[in-house]
């Protein structure tokens, strides 16, 4: 599915926007701890999903290849998050949603894990 | 195409969160820039990330080095820090002494050494308990890839 249609699902508000909204986002991944997102997001083509709004989920993005970043339960990035999205050119977006809803609608709308582990 | 190795070096501070995974995204640049396979990159990538930051996370000083030649990517990170104790130990998925403010910047998953591992062809762990800590990562790159 397209980067546009994430946004629309997850009602996400859009903080740091795509060059190309068209953009086709494949898997997700999800997690809090950086570690145990490169253990795995070998799939191209993955958005984040996280509560993690620092630095460091911005350089696990460039360092894995992840397409772009929502937040979860509105959490903002500060300044020097989005300052670094915009220059390593990784959207970053924000929903009301938990991390749980986010992906379980995703789920829902045909994207899989990251792990490759369930279809 | 044949091309001459390249080497060099990147140095990391302790603590140093602001500037924590710099070196690897440089490095990353750097094996864009050749055009290694893309798929070799990332797994260097991680790996290195994980090294640099365990060297932010756990010890105090340390220099990230890499050598780049016609078939390989090796990277060794030395550190002066604490040295680790049990190697097997910390070797293990989901062992962290790591404490919660660092789980709190997102670190502490207890899984840097085995995602390192995981994403080497060759990886070696050498530590000393109150010197310090080196890890040797070493990655093929794959024929025909390089061009
Ligand atoms: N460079 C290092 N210096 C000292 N201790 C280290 C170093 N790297 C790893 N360790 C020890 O090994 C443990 C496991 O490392 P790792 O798998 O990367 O998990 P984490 O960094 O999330 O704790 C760390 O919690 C720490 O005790
Ligand atoms: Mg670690």
């Amino acid at each position: 599915m397209t980067l546009g249609r994430v946004i629309e699902i997850l009602e996400a508000e859009v903080v740091v926007d795509a060059i190309d909204r068209e953009m086709e986002i494949r898997s997700i991944c999800s997690s809090d701890l950086m570690s145990d997102l490169l253990h795995f997001s070998s799939r191209p083509k993955s958005i984040l999903i996280t509560g993690l709004n620092n630095t460091q989920a911005i350089r696990t993005a460039e360092i894995a290849d992840i397409k772009g970043i929502v937040f979860v339960l509105d959490k903002r990035p500060d300044k020097e998050t989005v300052r670094m999205a915009r220059e390593k050119g990784i959207p970053l977006m924000v929903t009301r949603l938990s991390r749980f809803t986010a992906c379980g609608r995703l789920y829902a709308a045909g994207l899989g894990s990251c792990t490759g582990e369930d279809r | 195409m044949t091309r001459r190795n390249i080497e060099g070096s990147f140095h990391l501070s302790g603590g140093d969160f602001t500037n924590a995974g710099a070196a690897s995204s440089e490095l990353k640049s750097i094996l864009t820039n050749l055009g290694i396979n893309p798929e070799i990159v990332r797994r260097a990538a991680i790996a290195t990330f994980e090294a640099e930051m365990n060297v932010i996370i756990h010890a105090v000083a340390g220099v990230m080095y890499y050598l780049i030649t016609q078939d390989t990517i090796k990277v060794v990170l030395n550190d002066m820090g604490p040295g680790i104790p049990d190697i097997d130990r910390a070797m293990t998925e989901g062992y962290s002494t790591a404490p919660d403010w660092i789980r709190e910047m997102g670190w502490g998953a207890g899984m840097g050494l085995p995602n390192m591992k995981k994403n080497s062809d060759r990886f070696k762990l050498d530590s000393v308990v109150g010197e310090g800590t080196t890890v040797e990562i070493i990655i093929r790159i794959k024929e025909g890839k390089t061009e």
